[in-house]
């Protein structure tokens, strides 16, 4: 967010450092030239920060891989977790994506209600998702298994923990990107917060269904 | 010239910006390149907005500076501390002992000197040498290298700024923490980071340690984030890729490693600290005994391994250690190019060496784990990694030699400290090499020779290039020149003071000395290199003095020191288009880019320099 | 000043090399080698050092001359040229060249130290367990295995036999350690929870210090240990004696 507005104000706010003594006139004209591949600068950083976030989970991820390599007797995640629950779950998020695209699609025809109502149902859905993995959390804890309890423990709830907090993220900024929808902020011209917001979405959902696969199903 | 500009294409453009501004995003008509929309603005600043929550580039460069020069200070202090003690172990510190160290007899303990290294490692590392290559010079001189009136993203920059606060307090609080402070090294070995009884010193330290990297971490990442935006999208119409000066370049290198190695260490930092405070066992293998008694009894989880967080932070800080080189080279590359009047020779050769040595950086980070248990057939395949990253170093030594070859040098205090650049960085990667022959390295691995070789390269080479930097910006921040005189005495000490200090560090190492002892002499092997110690302490205590006339002409020159114009040497590149100090948006004309940003001695014109933005 | 700079070049040139001359005669430098392979790494190090010192001196050398030479005051320009494709393809292709080689007569020496398939046949001598901050040397004693009743417990000390290869298990019972024998030439970390493999063979009777090289908290600067090298009759004789001392004062700490 506070990389759209930076954008679409580029020059606000700058002031001018020491005692400018051969500084330009009073009214100065700021200067700001576009130049590289057509898109907009704050779809470039969100490119940027989604190739951070990757390297951030290879990091995770691969740690686990090697782990689970490395240990002999790696328990059968099925025997440990609700694996049906967890796959409803994802099919939840997976379609939280799809009302996302259909969010875009919306306000790119203009249609401002449908932008509010398909968010509704994105937001929606990660807020459920993220319920019912505190739910599983919960019951886990209560029969005892917390994170020091052996090396499978640790690296479910650090995976499946920060996928989670990235949901809860997603499903702040998207409110926040909601609530300027339902003030009719967004035209069938402007909707590139609408589109960030949406990059972030389906990345944390494509994050989900790897971790899904290497932690609950491998 | 300057009026035709500002009667330039007025009405659509800005009209494009009104629109931008109303309408809360800049959409895709405006990605067409070159294309410029003015901007007016009549809002006054107060003094906060201004100059401490500032989100102009300029002052958050400046910020970024004195923060860096202020904890060089404070590592500079460790160094001292670490020097005293190799010289004459246990033995009270002349005036500061008895107040530094009431209750350990007024000497360092050995547990004291642990933390001191890693301290004086992690603060060199993570709070000057890349807040100062990245944070201070990047800020500033991006936007006005490239033509632009400020970041892209002026808050978030300004957040990345203030998350070295938290960093700043996380560090030095884990150093005033009841125990002492963090004792594994600027690497953090598991288990003995990870098991509280392992260094008992270090309770809660480690884990504050830790955080203080995360928030480092998140600053750089916002600072890359920016910079790589900036350089990509807001060039000055005509200001290809190709047409960047060198310090461009290496910033823009150095924002791609970070962007792409900082999150893994994020990664494994975080993991670390789940093995410290919720008892994961990341790190920790199985059935340990440490102090008599095993994590696992004492209810931590296990069966991780140890190695895989030096995989995982070496994949990190191997691209750090270029991190703080390939600004420094930019850095000198343009300096020398400047102060010489000849144009930097090969450009292209130099642009594309800085990058093998970004993407060899990837592939080489088991050069570090030779000797850590690491299959021997990988630590073979690093081997020759690490050996052939040799050579666009090679590219780039030649080419500023090239470079000085039939110039006109003019010796001042810029040219000085970016000469002994390439001299220093010469002597700290030729012994790279030994080091990266994996049977040479079984003798010399964690010797004085790799403290030798890193000294050489990160205070003999990026310090001597930000002090270079410093003199060269100096007159664009704060539109006055340092004190030449000053300047050169400060050299001439540093540079003699430097090589007494870290040149005999070699023979140390040869001798087979390691590091990160307290007290070496305690073994006979290595009982006769107290002399050579001394020597080199004395050294540095001169070297450390020395810089009294850095500060000295530093702070006068801000104050009283000449006014400068808005070229004063004379230089191609875009920010001398700009007034000193640059006011509001930096440019007060419209530019336009006809050129390389080295055109000096040319035959074109009859002055001996033709810059970026004039059109003949 | 350009006379200045040029000396002070000139100076880190020339110290620079003597003190690499000098340095054997204040006993800066490499201590006496006592192992067979020892002698490979020094070779190495040896031709490395000729190598980078060539182009230490090659390129140093270049700097002083700039500075000499082109710091006048000069009234003309500087010769105008952006580089030249030849030059630039000569100083990439001759130190590839060099490194090309150095990177090949290295790998048959790290093959030979480090690669299991090297290793001499011969059974582990024993194993050496490091800890904050001692050395523990453990022999199998009859039975030829680790972890039993007769094991031979010995601290500090590291007894093997003269001129016949030795392999031992090297093992870390808390942090990272690092087995280090200067005289060796020998290196290796001790990691937890995993069993290393080392071996070595010693071409000269005599007791050598065995150093901790890899930070492993206060206590690292004096982890010491021994290598006793002894001839293979007064090893024989030597671990008779140690077996005796076990079974009279009972067998205490195992883990
Ligand atoms: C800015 C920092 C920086 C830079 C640029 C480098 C550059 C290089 N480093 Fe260094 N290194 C560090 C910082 C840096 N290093 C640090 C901090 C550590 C220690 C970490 C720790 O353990 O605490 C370390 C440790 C380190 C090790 C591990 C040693 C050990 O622990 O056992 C190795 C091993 O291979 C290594 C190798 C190299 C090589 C081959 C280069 C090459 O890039 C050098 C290339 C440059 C040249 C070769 C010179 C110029 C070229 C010529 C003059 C042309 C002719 C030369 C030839 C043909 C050879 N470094
Ligand atoms: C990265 C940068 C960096 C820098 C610049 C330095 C600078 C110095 N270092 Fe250090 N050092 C490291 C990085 C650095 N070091 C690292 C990573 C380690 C390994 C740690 C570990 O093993 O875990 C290490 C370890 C290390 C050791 C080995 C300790 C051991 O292993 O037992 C020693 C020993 O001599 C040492 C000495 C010095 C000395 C004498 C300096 C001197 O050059 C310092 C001189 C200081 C100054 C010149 C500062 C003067 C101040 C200013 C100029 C600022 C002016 C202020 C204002 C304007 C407000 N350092
Ligand atoms: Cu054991 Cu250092
Ligand atoms: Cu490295």
């Amino acid at each position: 967010m506070t990389m759209s507005q930076a954008t679409a104000i580029p020059a606000h706010d700058v002031g001018s450092p020491g005692h400018a003594h051969d500084a330009p006139a009073h009214h100065p004209t700021v200067y700001d030239y576009d130049s590289g591949p057509p898109v907009d600068r704050a779809k470039f950083a969100i490119w940027l920060f989604l190739a951070t976030e990757v390297m951030f989970f290879t990091g995770l991820i691969g740690t686990y891989l090697v782990l689970r390599i490395g240990t002999v007797s790696w328990p059968n995640p099925a025997s440990r977790l609700a694996v049906g629950v967890t796959a409803g779950n994802t099919f939840l998020l997976i379609t939280s994506s799809w009302t996302m695209v259909r969010a875009l699609h919306a306000i790119q025809r203009g249609d401002q209600a449908g932008l509010v109502r398909w968010l509704g149902g994105t937001i929606l859905g990660g807020a459920s998702f993220v319920s019912v993995q505190v739910f599983e959390y919960l019951e886990l804890i209560h029969h005892g298994s917390v994170p020091s309890i052996d090396i499978f423990w640790s690296t479910f709830y650090t995976m499946t923990g920060f996928h989670g907090l990235h949901v809860i993220v997603g499903v702040i900024w998207l409110i926040a990107v909601w609530i300027s929808a339902v003030r009719g902020k967004f035209t069938a011209k402007n909707y590139l917060r609408v589109e960030l917001a949406g990059l972030y979405w389906h990345f944390v959902d494509l994050v989900w269904v790897l971790l899904f696969t290497v932690v609950y199903l491998m | 010239m300057r009026d035709a500009a500002h009667t330039a294409p007025g009405g659509h453009a800005s009209a494009h910006a009104m629109q931008a501004v109303s309408a809360g995003a800049v959409h895709l008509g405006l990605g067409a390149p070159g294309t410029v929309h003015e901007i007016h603005e009549h809002r006054e600043l107060g003094f906060l907005r201004k100059y401490v929550f500032s989100t102009d580039h300029k002052v958050i460069g400046i910020q970024f500076m004195f923060t860096g020069l202020v904890f060089f200070l404070v590592g500079g202090l460790m160094a001292m501390a670490i020097r005293w003690q190799l010289a004459w172990p246990w033995t009270e510190m002349p005036v500061v002992g008895r107040i530094l160290f009431p209750n350990t007899g007024r000497v360092i303990s050995p547990e004291f000197y642990t933390m001191l290294f890693t301290m004086h490692g992690t603060i060199m590392i993570f709070f000057v040498i890349i807040p100062l290559l990245t944070g201070a010079f990047g800020n500033f001189l991006i936007p006005l290298m490239v033509g632009a009136p400020d970041m892209a993203f002026p808050k978030l920059n300004m957040i990345g700024y203030w998350a070295m606060i938290p960093a700043a307090f996380c560090a030095l609080i884990s150093f005033g923490l009841e125990g002492g402070g963090p004792a594994a090294g600027w690497t953090a070995y598991p288990p003995l980071s990870t098991i509280e009884k392992a260094a008992p010193g270090s309770l809660h330290a480690q884990t504050f340690w830790l955080l203080a990297l995360t928030f480092v971490g998140a600053s750089s990442m916002m600072g890359a984030v920016n910079y790589v935006t900036t350089i990509v999208k807001m060039r000055a119409p005509g200001l290809t890729m190709m047409r960047l000066p060198m310090t461009v370049w290496g910033l823009f290198i150095a924002a791609l490693l970070q962007l792409f190695a900082l999150p893994v260490l994020t990664a494994a930092s975080i993991m670390q600290i789940l093995d410290r405070v919720v008892h994961t066992g990341f790190f920790t293998p199985t059935n340990l005994l440490v102090n008599q008694l095993s994590p696992e009894t004492a209810g931590a989880a296990a069966g991780g391994q140890p190695l895989l967080w030096q995989h995982l932070f070496w994949f990190y800080s191997h691209p750090a250690v270029y991190i703080m080189v390939v600004p420094a080279m930019g850095f000198a590359s343009d300096i020398l190019s400047t102060h010489a009047r000849k144009p930097l020779f090969g450009y292209k050769p130099m642009v594309y060496s800085i990058m093998s040595i970004a993407g060899l950086g990837f592939i080489v980070w088991g050069h570090h784990m030779f000797m850590s248990g690491m299959n021997p057939a990988l630590g073979m395949t690093f081997m020759v990694s690490t050996i052939m990253i040799a050579l666009p170093s090679c590219v780039k030594v030649f080419n500023w030699l090239a470079t000085l070859w039939g110039s006109r040098i003019h010796l001042t205090s810029a040219m000085l400290n970016a000469l002994a650049f390439v001299a220093m960085f010469i002597i700290g990667g030729l012994s790279g090499i030994w080091m990266a022959s994996t049977p040479v390295d079984i003798y010399i691995h964690d010797t004085y020779i790799v403290v030798a070789h890193f000294h050489y390269i990160v205070f003999a080479g990026s310090v001597f290039a930000i002090f270079g930097a410093i003199y060269h910006w100096f007159p664009k921040m704060f539109g006055r020149q340092m004190n030449e005189t000053l300047g050169k005495i400060h050299f001439v000490g540093t540079f003699v003071f430097t090589n007494c200090v870290f040149y005999m560090m070699h023979q140390l190492g040869i001798a087979g000395l390691m590091r990160r002892t307290a007290d070496p002499y305690a073994y006979d092997v290595y009982a006769h290199l107290q002399p050579l110690n001394q020597f080199i302490s004395i050294s540095a205590f001169c070297l450390f003095a020395w810089q009294i006339f850095f500060v000295v002409n530093l702070f006068h020159s801000i104050f009283w020191g000449k006014r400068a114009g808005r070229n004063p040497w004379r230089s191609c590149t875009l920010e001398w288009e700009a007034p000193s100090p640059p006011g509001h948006g930096n440019f007060d004309r419209r530019l336009a880019v006809h050129r390389g940003p080295y055109e000096y001695g040319t035959p074109e014109v009859q002055e001996d320099y033709l810059p970026q933005a004039r059109s003949l | 000043m350009r006379f200045l700079l040029t000396l002070l070049l000139i100076a880190t040139l020339v110290l620079g090399v003597w003190t690499f001359m000098d340095a054997h005669n204040h006993g800066w430098w490499l201590p006496p080698n006592v192992s067979s392979y020892g002698p490979h790494i020094d070779q190495l190090f040896y031709l490395i050092l000729g190598m980078v010192g060539f182009f230490f001196v090659l390129t140093e050398g270049i700097l002083i001359w700039c500075v000499f030479r082109y710091a006048r005051k000069s009234e003309t320009k500087a010769d105008f040229t952006h580089g030249n494709h030849k030059l630039e393809m000569l100083w990439t292709a001759i130190p590839g060249a060099l490194l090309l080689v150095i990177t090949f007569t290295q790998m048959g020496t790290w093959a030979e130290i480090k690669y299991k398939g090297s290793f001499p046949n011969v059974a582990p001598i024993a194993e050496v367990w490091a800890s904050q901050f001692d050395w523990r040397v453990r022999y199998p004693g009859d039975d030829g295995k680790f972890g039993t009743m007769d094991d031979i417990e010995n601290p500090f000390e590291f007894v093997v036999p003269v001129n016949e290869p030795v392999l031992f298990h090297l093992r870390s019972r808390d942090v990272i350690h690092s087995f280090f024998v200067p005289y060796l030439r020998l290196k290796q970390d001790a990691m937890p929870g995993m069993v290393i493999p080392v071996w070595f063979q010693v071409t000269q009777e005599g007791s050598y210090d065995l150093v901790c090289a890899e930070l492993c908290g206060w206590g690292h600067y004096k982890m010491a240990g021994r290598l006793r090298v002894v001839s293979r009759a007064a090893y024989e004789e030597w671990l008779k004696k140690a077996k005796l001392e076990m079974l009279s004062n009972g067998t205490e700490d195992k883990s």
